[in-house]
């Protein structure tokens, strides 16, 4: 019972952030599986990368802010996507693995670079530090930002599924995502619908950014690397293979690690990590195809 | 006799450029001996995350938790007795009294890693795929996690320090051949056939009786146990270690080295180990500069960007790996034979 009782609204609130934010990453991540079967890895400096360009336009009214955020992410995702992604298409999946992994040391290395010219390391985003503000709702403080975080994230979500069911762009996108190869053969053009993927995911990269600095406004070219190690994870866990269950996925693993961390006694709190990582096997050897994907048998080898 | 001693290549080219690796280190200043040091450790460790990761083909980012292992049950078993209760404080009696030799730490080392590695294994194995990679990375989390806040059984968070520097250049060299040549016998064997029929076609495989789970934990067992006994290595060769320094970085580091050397065979695994080693110490080099034909330097904090952009050029130029995953074959063969699918 001790356990339930220090769940209160509070961390309830706290959790439905988090995991806002983690299934905001999962989409990116998911979108890009899904059409070119390759786990991006540095999609967390996509967001370092957004973060940065915060901090650096701090000076700059609040919306030219965002806004330069978002094209610097598009553009650094499209980049990532023709200068990397295009020549593996044909690789091996771990191959492709790997090499993101090396573009993601790249981006940290360049980012230490350019932000080491002050001196210092680290800059501050504080342009839209006034999201971070509490406000008393019955009783409990929320900040500003989780409401928003909650709020992008559904409507995010809104928008992309209805563009993914409506329209012929999304009907293409999940045409390739379930078979690439049939799907060019009925007259799906790999370019558009890979662009569009790497287009929707950058979007969501920036809008991540921005809730990432109200969070936490002190950036560093480690920003975001921790949360896309766990929102991966999240991702496998709750099934990579279809979009809504790497979504739920990274929601889930959001939302249970909050919970988990106020269950936990106040000096075990350190032990966390391992807390969550010792429930993400458990998931894995029960369900290895995924948390939800329900009925479907697990894939035969991928990597 | 022939194809034997083609065969042979399979371990004698790996071997004999470790030995010219050791044998260059022994010319080399005491200030750069220790980039040598350092490519054999690495060549140790990449050839025990070869000896799962390449055979089996089932990718694991757990490899380095046994690293950590052996590292801190080497490191912690040799401080001195008489150091112990100075710098590790709040550690079990029976580990404080006791310290052990040299070499007896780095048996310790394997032992650990082999023995943690199968208990891991035996419900881990059952995966593959993504899912097999994200469950060993748990692995790594947790081991990470646990010998960082756990100071009963190590230094937690603070820095094992005191550790005997014993691994110098004949030891370094003795301990990568060793790795070698245990994968070199793993693979030739009965047992290492089965796992790499089960890589190439895990269908077929099963259908003529090979039973894959147990063929990877076995696997897995003695890549733990390779890799505990890198990690004594390596803990010897530092001095002193932290938990960060056998964590994410290592664990990517490392991968990126056994795909960038050819992920399916034993000379990729020793050549992407040296040549990438050898391009960072060449790079961190350069950073204080280097005179090579003309004097060259390059601007301070690039070594990381030039590093990794190599690399990812590398794998988009040469998805195979530099060696294409094949073996070394002392005698061209007279047909080339069809490249190895990768898996």
């Amino acid at each position: 019972m001790s356990v339930l009782a220090s769940i209160d609204l509070q961390t309830l609130g706290d959790a439905f952030g988090q995991g806002a934010v983690y299934a905001l990453m999962a989409v990116g991540i998911g979108l890009v599986f899904g059409v070119l079967r390759l786990v991006n890895f540095a999609y967390g400096q996509l967001i370092m990368a957004g973060a940065y360009t915060l901090a650096y336009t701090s000076g700059w009214p609040v919306a030219a802010s965002i806004v330069s955020c978002f094209a610097v992410v598009v553009a650094l995702s499209l980049a990532m996507d023709r200068l990397v992604f295009r020549p593996l298409r044909s690789s091996s999946p771990a191959v492709m693995l790997v090499t993101t992994f090396a573009v993601s040391f790249l981006l940290q290395a360049v980012a230490l670079i350019i932000d080491l010219r002050d001196g210092t390391l680290g800059e501050v985003a504080s342009a839209v530090a006034p999201l971070n503000q509490a406000i008393t709702v019955g009783g409990v403080d929320v900040r500003k930002v989780t409401f928003v975080a909650v709020g992008v994230a559904v409507g995010a979500l809104i928008v992309l599924a209805l563009v993914l069911t409506r329209t012929t762009i999304g009907l293409h996108t999940r045409a390739a995502a379930s078979d690439f190869r049939t799907a060019r053969l009925l007259g799906v053009r790999a370019n558009r619908v890979i662009a569009f993927a790497v287009v929707v995911s950058g979007l969501l990269a920036a809008a991540v950014a921005v809730l990432l600095t109200v969070q936490n406004p002190f950036v560093q070219p480690t920003f975001a690397l921790e949360d896309t190690i766990v929102v991966l994870v999240g991702v496998v866990v709750g099934g990579i293979d279809r979009l809504w269950t790497a979504t739920l996925g990274g929601f889930a693993i959001g939302f249970v690690s909050v919970l988990v961390n106020a269950a936990l006694p106040t000096d075990q709190t350190v032990f966390l990590p391992s807390v969550v990582y010792a429930l993400v096997i458990v998931v894995l050897l029960l369900r290895p195809a995924g948390l939800f994907a329900w009925g479907r048998r697990a894939p035969v080898e991928r990597v | 006799m022939r194809r034997r001693l083609a065969g042979l290549g399979e371990v004698l080219g790996p071997a004999l450029l470790v030995i010219l690796v050791g044998f260059l280190a022994t010319t080399a200043s005491d200030s750069n001996e220790g980039y040598f040091l350092n490519a054999l450790v690495f060549v140790a460790i990449v050839v025990a995350i070869y000896v799962f990761v390449g055979i089996s083909g089932v990718l694991s980012f757990g490899q380095i938790s046994f690293v950590a292992v052996g590292a801190f049950a080497a490191g912690v078993m040799t401080v001195p007795v008489e150091s112990k209760k100075g710098v590790l404080t709040s550690i079990f009696p029976l580990l404080r009294d006791h310290s052990v030799g040299n070499v007896t730490s780095l048996l310790l080392a394997a032992a650990l890693g082999g023995v943690f590695a199968l208990v891991v294994g035996l419900p881990l194995m059952r995966l593959s795929g993504l899912a097999a990679g994200i469950a060993t990375f748990a692995v790594l989390e947790i081991t990470h996690n646990v010998l960082r806040e756990w100071t009963k059984i190590g230094p937690g968070a603070t820095t094992l320090a005191l550790v005997p520097e014993t691994t110098g250049v004949l030891q370094a060299t003795l301990g990568a051949l060793v790795a070698i040549v245990v994968a070199f016998l793993y693979q030739r064997s009965r047992r290492g056939r089965l796992l790499r029929a089960s890589r190439e076609d895990p269908a077929v495989a099963r259908s003529v009786g090979v039973n894959i789970h147990l063929e990877r934990l076995l696997a897995f067992t003695l890549s733990g146990a390779l890799a505990g006994f890198a990690g004594g290595l390596y803990v010897h060769m530092l001095g002193s270690i932290t938990t960060e320094q056998v964590y994410l970085e290592l664990t990517f580091l490392t991968l990126a080295m056994l795909v960038v050397g050819g992920l399916t065979s034993l000379w990729g695994a020793v050549v992407g180990a040296l040549a990438i080693s050898g391009l960072d110490s060449f790079l961190s080099q350069a950073e204080s500069g280097v005179h090579v034909l003309f004097t060259f330097t390059l601007p301070q904090g690039t070594r990381l960007v030039f590093l990794s952009a190599i690399m990812a050029l590398v794998l988009i130029l040469r998805p195979s790996g530099l060696t294409g995953g094949r073996e070394l074959r002392l005698r061209w063969p007279r047909r080339r034979r069809p490249a190895e699918a990768p898996s």
